[in-house]
């Protein structure tokens, strides 16, 4: 024998093993993905166990449809190892049939495979001992009272005397699985008429059908058009259920200013989205449209906006206007709003309440473990004086530390490594304590707030979400801020976290890393603990001789009514000590090309006069803490106002990113690249490293999207 | 420039218990994870209850994961030794040294032209001892190296180099045998 043959013949071996390796059979992935994290999941108990522990049988799936499944699957494997299939099935034909049989089996009890199926290699044994328990018991060999069908193999049923002699047994069946309908007719007088056209792959269902049970075919087909939503049904119970909800609206439209020359919103300086984002990124996921929040994104990272200076208001207003980097034709206002960073010496004490979620959910590695390591980052930027208490809530809400004097911090440390997660939600309950704890605290002169740190199981309990509402709004008004701090992902329940911290005068922030937890509560403390401003309402007036058209980019959350900006019993955001707050318009001048509202037939618009070169008119309104009356600041937004700087240019690249995960309606041709670009020219001294982060996270994100 | 966030960095954020991390690792993973699967058993069923064995043993595992290596070569390295640890549960030794699948039961079945080199396959595929089949799974997918192998294996590459000259030494054995009458 020569070389060459000897080298063949492992090459056959090779090619023929290569070619024989069937690719995954449809839905396993799921399934072991369900399991796996399920696993992921249960395992800071499972440690000690090792991973011994988790090998276990497959025999115990976890999902009830799994069992039933696996039955077809070694059913559908069993079958596809016959020659015949081998030469003339592809793996992927039989993957797609499994999904158009269930609903046939499942909504047909009954019906039994004839025994003449268990040809040759179909051994019965496959099926009971894989799952003892099927639901599917109809789809068992051998349990039938031998039904009058005959087919004894899967050809003849495949090929029933009237296909065409010579079809390739893939194409025998029509769509309307007409023939499938004639094997039923013999048993089935009221058989239904045939369903008006059924799914695509014909193919691949008719094999199921023909090859497994061909009774079952006799209200199946008939009804596969109408039960298609079962079959997503049944595998999706398999997959694991992503269960984070998120607080969004529509996107702000388009607005014509002489029909409605006035925008108002509430500041918001709010982070978590962009958190979530990150997080999703970083997995590998773009992230859901709703998970996006534009001005949460834009305000995640500082900028160097000029602070207010000595015995102005407690923040500083710097409008810049800057062409649209994705439409040449519009122009992008940035209104910057930097407040007052007070000497971190002469801040009053402070009282702080943790509330701690330990509900079972909370027991992931970067749930309760990182809230404690992040609670460990801020004990040190405490000052003797202030006070700590920790209310943990779980089954039932219980005080974990008594108001403590931050000095001691061995005994604060004790009690936090003293948290354990277990249990349900009882988030009112444990709010409820906290704001009596922080009560007893609070002396004159001092701030407190309730810090609380949960996943998002927040049970608003029998009360309702409007009555916890109602709850913060007036602990707010008694001046106890509250603050939340997200963990994990899953059931995060976003839209909860934004309403509690909305109504609270508090910030909402996404702690997923520790190096987040750094930013939060230690990078930015002041301005998390401590308020400068509260209910800072935004309000622009645009001029429509400059102006004709104008867009809001993000803020859908934070919109007011335009009689709201003068209420002071309206809530808004709360501006922290340092914090700074960006946002962005898109105005389109009246001569413009990419005015994008033709003008109305019969509302003839007031030739405009030109009374200034004013874009618009900015009022921001304001109460110090404490206050019940407003202040108001006023500025011209002149259209040289201040150069284009690195900071609105970075500014505007996160806008474009963020709208580019939201649908990019505006952005024309404007994509992936340029918003790089340009966040790469604004990126600054970026001293955090917050703005390079923001970078990848783009370049992530065009990939992602390039799928 | 297009980026995928590395396995490497998907696996340190799982093992440091980041859930999304861990299954976007799966997800990417699992299909061919369950091809070596089959490859290591021969049959489907087999192939889908180990790979989901492995699936699950992975989060305790990952707690381990230093980036000492790739993560596939880490991946595939569990995935043999948890195919080696159900042969040996199963108590299927006796059945391991005779077969690998379910090629006896296909065999009675079809007797048919377009399953000879399927047959072929399997033959040639039960005769060879344990370590060489395994070998032989892991390199035949076309990304995989011998260097790779060798690392996943724990062997130094002249030992896979031996082993694929000692899968061609038997399969001129079962030549010369199908060449007798």
């Amino acid at each position: 024998m020569t070389r060459d043959q000897k080298d063949s013949d492992l090459d056959r071996l090779q090619r023929g093993l290569l070619a024989a390796t069937p690719p995954a059979p449809d839905g396993a992935r799921d399934r072991a993905m369900a399991a796996a994290l399920a696993a992921f999941d249960a395992l800071p108990q499972a440690d000690a166990q090792g991973s011994g522990a988790q090998m276990r049988s497959s025999q115990d799936r976890p999902v009830s449809g799994a069992g039933f499944l696996t039955g077809v699957r070694t059913m559908l494997s069993n079958l596809a190892f016959r020659p015949v299939l081998a030469a003339t099935t592809s793996a992927a034909a039989l993957g797609v049939g499994l999904f158009v049989l269930l609903p046939m089996i499942g909504t047909n009890p009954g019906p039994v495979m004839p025994p003449g199926l268990t040809v040759g290699e179909t051994t019965p044994e496959g099926f009971q001992s894989e799952n003892p328990q099927s639901d599917g018991p109809q789809i068992r060999a051998g349990t039938n009272p031998a039904p009058p069908v005959t087919p004894p193999t899967a050809e003849t049923l495949m090929a029933p005397e009237s296909a065409p002699p010579g079809r390739d047994i893939e194409t025998v069946l029509p769509p309307s699985a007409a023939d499938a309908d004639m094997l039923a007719a013999p048993q089935m007088e009221a058989a239904p008429p045939p369903p008006a056209p059924a799914p695509p792959a014909p193919a691949a269902r008719s094999r199921v059908q023909g090859d497994a049970s061909p009774k079952a075919v006799m209200p199946g087909v008939a009804v596969v058009g109408s039960v298609t939503p079962a079959p997503t049904d049944l595998p999706a119970r398999l997959v694991p259920e992503d269960r984070d909800s998120f607080a969004n609206a529509a996107a702000n439209p388009v607005r014509v200013t002489v029909e409605d020359p006035v925008s108002t919103f509430s500041v918001d300086v709010d982070t978590a989205s962009y958190a979530v984002i990150r997080r999703s990124l970083m997995a590998g996921a773009l992230p859901p449209a709703d998970a996006v929040r534009i001005e949460e994104m834009v305000n995640y990272f500082p900028y160097d906006y000029p602070a207010p200076a000595e015995g102005e208001a407690p923040f500083h207003a710097s409008v810049a206007v800057m062409e649209t980097p994705w439409n040449a034709d519009t122009r992008l206002v940035r209104i910057g709003l930097q407040g007052r960073l007070p000497a971190i010496a002469d801040r009053p004490p402070l009282n702080l309440v943790l509330l701690v979620d330990t509900s079972g959910s909370m027991q992931g590695p970067d749930r309760l473990p990182l809230l404690k390591q992040s609670l460990r980052l801020l004990l040190p930027q405490l000052r003797p004086e202030d006070q700590v208490a920790m209310v943990a809530y779980a089954g039932s809400a219980g005080e974990v530390l008594p108001p403590t004097r931050a000095e001691e911090r061995e005994t604060i440390l004790a009690a936090l490594d003293r948290l354990e997660a277990g249990g349900s939600t009882a988030g009112a309950q444990g709010l409820d304590l906290a704001y009596r704890t922080a009560r007893r605290m609070t002396g004159a002169g001092e701030v407190s707030r309730v810090l609380l740190a949960t996943d998002g199981d927040f049970n608003v309990g029998a009360s309702g979400p409007d009555a916890l509402r109602d709850q913060i709004a007036r602990e707010r008004d008694s001046g106890i801020y509250l603050s939340v701090l997200g963990f994990g992902r899953g059931n995060l329940d976003d839209a909860t976290m934004q309403a509690l911290a909305q109504n609270g005068n508090g910030q909402a922030a996404y702690i997923d890393t520790l190096q987040e937890a750094r930013k939060v509560l230690v990078d930015q403390l002041s301005g998390a603990l401590f308020s400068i401003a509260d209910d800072v309402k935004i309000q622009v007036e645009w001029n429509p001789a400059e102006v004709a058209e104008y867009r809001l980019i993000g803020y859908e959350t934070r919109m007011l009514a335009r009689e709201d900006f003068n209420n002071d019993r309206v809530d808004a955001g709360e501006i922290g000590a340092g914090h700074s707050v960006t946002a962005l318009y898109e105005v389109t001048a009246p001569d413009s090309p990419a005015l994008r509202l033709p003008p109305l037939r019969y509302q003839v618009a007031e030739p405009v006069a030109e009374t200034s070169d004013e874009l618009g008119f900015l009022r921001l309104r304001y109460k110090a803490p404490g206050e019940t009356q407003s202040a108001l600041i006023e500025a011209p937004i002149l259209p040289g106002s201040g150069e284009p700087d690195p900071e609105a240019r970075f500014a505007a690249a996160i806008a474009g990113f963020g709208q580019l995960l939201t649908g990019a309606t505006y952005l024309g041709d404007w994509g992936w690249t340029q918003a790089i670009a340009l966040a790469l020219e604004g990126r600054g001294a970026d001293e955090f490293g917050y703005r390079a982060e923001a970078i990848s996270l783009m370049r992530l994100a065009q990939g992602l999207s390039a799928r | 420039m297009l980026m995928e966030t590395a396995d490497d960095t998907l696996a340190l954020a799982a093992a440091r218990g980041d859930r999304d991390a861990f299954a976007g690792l799966l997800a990417r993973h699992y299909d061919r994870l369950y091809r070596l699967c089959w490859r290591l058993t021969g049959d489907r069923a087999e192939a889908e209850d180990l790979a989901q064995d492995i699936c699950l043993a992975l989060p305790a595992k990952l707690r381990h994961w230093r980036a000492e290596a790739r993560f596939t070569t880490w991946l595939y390295r569990v995935a043999v030794n948890a195919a080696h640890d159900r042969r040996r549960r199963t108590g299927a030794a006796s059945r391991a040294a005779i077969g690998w699948g379910d090629w006896e039961v296909n065999r009675q079945a079809d007797l048919s032209e377009a399953s000879a080199a399927q047959d072929w396959l399997r033959a040639a595929m039960a005769m060879l001892p344990e370590e060489l089949r395994d070998t032989l799974a892991l390199t035949v997918e076309e990304d995989m190296t011998q260097a790779e192998a060798a690392a996943v294996l724990g062997l130094s590459e002249g030992t896979i180099a031996w082993r694929m000259s000692e899968v061609k030494k038997r399969l001129r054995a079962i030549a010369r045998q199908e060449a007798m009458p």
